[in-house]
């Protein structure tokens, strides 16, 4: 999948001069970093450190602790993480094997199945948020032409209305780790199959001992990279339930911005800063894993 | 013989729901796009009587909730463009200096990006919101594309220092041995060399800040200032809101982001989906 693989060498050590200071390549090379930089320290360093402050008053902790909907969003958040990300994770790693079969019809659901990375969400969660509406929704509709009785009411039952989020969430990025995981196939040598066939290893087998074990690393760093993304993903939620009914299916990304929202600042902060223990160890992992 | 059709039956009954699956909320969505309110309303798979109706009231902005709709999609896109502009200009010049000019402190930069990178998009956003309010810059554009650019960076300052590195260095040493500048090398080696990628970053920035929702709904509020997607989530505010115009301008605004999608996946697969978890 890499687009040029030259060999790497190593650059000459910008001609230096002998006196001290930065040579013109030194000041240009700052220079340009400078943009970057900027935009670091005043989008990224002011605004977390100036959070971090109006965090500081351990009042607002109880406050939080107090609220049984920040309860409630934690335990969704969990299922969200736990369940949501796993079952995408396993059918992405399922559908990945099947996309690599090359008949053309395949081929052409491939570029079809990508659409739902490629289109805007809003949109598409309304679509989905419509087609659950208990009265005119294509969902009961067709349930009640099946079976004459009338479907759930799915976006008023905390539980269901969750299952339907984290459906719309896997809908949604459900394509772009299948394509993840397909390149990480592709870059398996067919040698090895051909190998483990004229060894006579079964499907299982080959998944299990020349697939997976490819795959294993980049499933991981997928995995961990998807439940930082994940626990940022407000719209499945918010544009599908709006946290209800009755606040019950939040999640911290929306609950956050709900006291955001009430003008609550110390809450809304105090709800990023307890995830912080949690959330610190995917980005290190992440960062250990991209800057090597 | 047999076997065969046996395999190509498995397959099926895994296309088949695939197909399904992935189709039937953007087949929803253009239903009621081409369907009156009633028929809309009636769980048809197909409308007795398809219009296009809907388009033209999106078009001429006649209802209450599309009273800016034009205004607002040149909103969406003069964001998405500047965001495109701005965080090529600033990961263009970075990777540059980490990677060609092996500038002191830039793994450091780099590590800030990867770190920026990783926060949860939506925890960001209350921070950034209250920083946004401190520079004064509430309910203006330049809001969401500041904040867009920040978000946006980071990722295509990685991605462009990978494909960066894997230029041969010998050229620097040539250009540098007939003496060129730093910017000559920028301009005449760089820019040129990694047009791929560029192209691939640039429409990642311009998708991201077209597609973006949560910091446009939290830094526009004016009717006439906020983006498309906002004024879609709009609808919701009433409980007897026009479905059906709600999908046709849905559909809208979604057709142009898929196009480019589409057009720029060759560049978008091998320039960024390897990128995002490939070590």
């Amino acid at each position: 999948m890499s687009t040029i693989a030259l060999p790497k060498v190593e650059p000459l050590d910008p001609i230096r001069p002998k006196r001290r200071g930065l040579s013109p390549w030194q000041v240009w090379g700052v220079a340009l970093l400078a943009p970057y930089i900027l935009v670091f320290a005043v989008f990224v360093v002011y605004p977390v450190a100036y959070g971090f402050w109006l965090a500081r008053d351990p009042q607002s902790y109880v406050r939080l602790f107090d609220d049984p909907v920040f309860a409630g969003a934690v335990v969704n958040t969990l299922v969200f993480l736990i369940i949501g990300i796993n079952v995408k994770m396993l059918v992405a790693l399922f559908l990945s094997g099947f996309f690599v079969n090359t008949r053309p019809w395949i081929k052409w659901l491939s570029i079809l199945f990508i659409l739902p990375w490629a289109v805007p969400s809003i949109p598409t969660i309304l679509s989905v948020r419509f087609m659950l509406n208990p009265e005119w929704g294509l969902v009961n509709q067709v349930i009640f032409r099946l079976t004459a009785a009338d479907g759930p009411n799915w976006l008023n039952d905390r539980w269901l209305a969750l299952t339907m989020a984290i459906l719309v969430h896997v809908w949604k990025s459900l394509p772009f780790w299948t394509m993840i995981l397909i390149a990480g196939r592709l870059t398996i040598p067919p040698e090895l199959y051909e190998a483990a066939s004229v060894d006579g290893a079964s499907k299982w087998q080959k998944f299990r001992f020349v697939t997976w074990p490819s795959l294993a690393t980049l499933y991981l760093t997928s995995t961990i990279l998807s439940m930082i993304w994940t626990l940022g993903d407000f719209n499945s939620v918010y544009l599908l339930t709006g946290g209800g009914p009755a606040d019950l299916t939040h999640v911290l990304a929306t609950l956050g911005i709900r006291y955001l929202r009430l003008d609550q600042v110390d809450l809304a902060m105090a709800t990023i800063v307890v995830a912080m223990p949690f959330v610190l160890p995917l980005m290190y992992f992440m960062m250990k894993r991209l800057s090597k | 013989m047999m076997r065969g059709a046996v395999d190509e039956a498995k397959l099926l009954l895994i296309g088949i729901p695939v197909a399904i699956w992935t189709l039937l909320p953007i087949y929803h969505m253009f239903l009621f796009s081409i369907s009156s309110k009633e028929e809309a309303f009636s769980g048809k798979a197909w409308p007795d009587h398809p219009t296009l109706r809907n388009f033209g009231v999106v078009f001429r902005e006649q209802h209450y909730f599309l009273n800016h709709f034009w205004q607002q999609f040149a909103n969406s896109l003069l964001i998405a463009v500047a965001v495109g502009v701005l965080t090529l200009a600033v990961a263009a010049t970075a990777a540059f200096a980490i990677s060609r000019l092996r500038t002191r402190g830039g793994r450091v930069v780099l590590n800030c990006a990867l770190f920026t990178y990783f926060i949860p998009a939506a925890f960001l956003a209350v921070p950034m919101y209250k920083a946004m309010g401190a520079y004064s810059l509430l309910n203006s554009k330049w809001s969401l594309i500041l904040a867009m650019v920040t978000i946006a960076s980071p990722y295509a300052i990685w991605v462009l220092k990978q494909a960066s590195d894997r230029l041969p260095y010998e050229l620097d040493e040539a250009a540098r041995i007939d003496g060129a500048s730093p910017l000559q090398l920028f301009r005449l080696v760089y820019l040129p060399l990694m047009a791929p990628s560029l192209v691939a970053v640039g429409t990642y920035a311009l998708l991201l800040a077209w597609n973006e929702y949560l910091y446009a709904f939290l830094l526009l509020s004016r009717d006439q200032d906020i983006t498309l997607p906002v004024a879609l989530g709009h609808f919701l505010s009433a409980d007897d809101s026009p479905w059906e115009l709600l999908m046709t301008a849905g559909l809208v605004y979604a057709l142009p982001p898929a196009a480019i999608y589409y057009a720029f996946k060759r560049y978008m697969v091998a320039g960024l989906t390897t990128g995002a978890v490939k070590s």
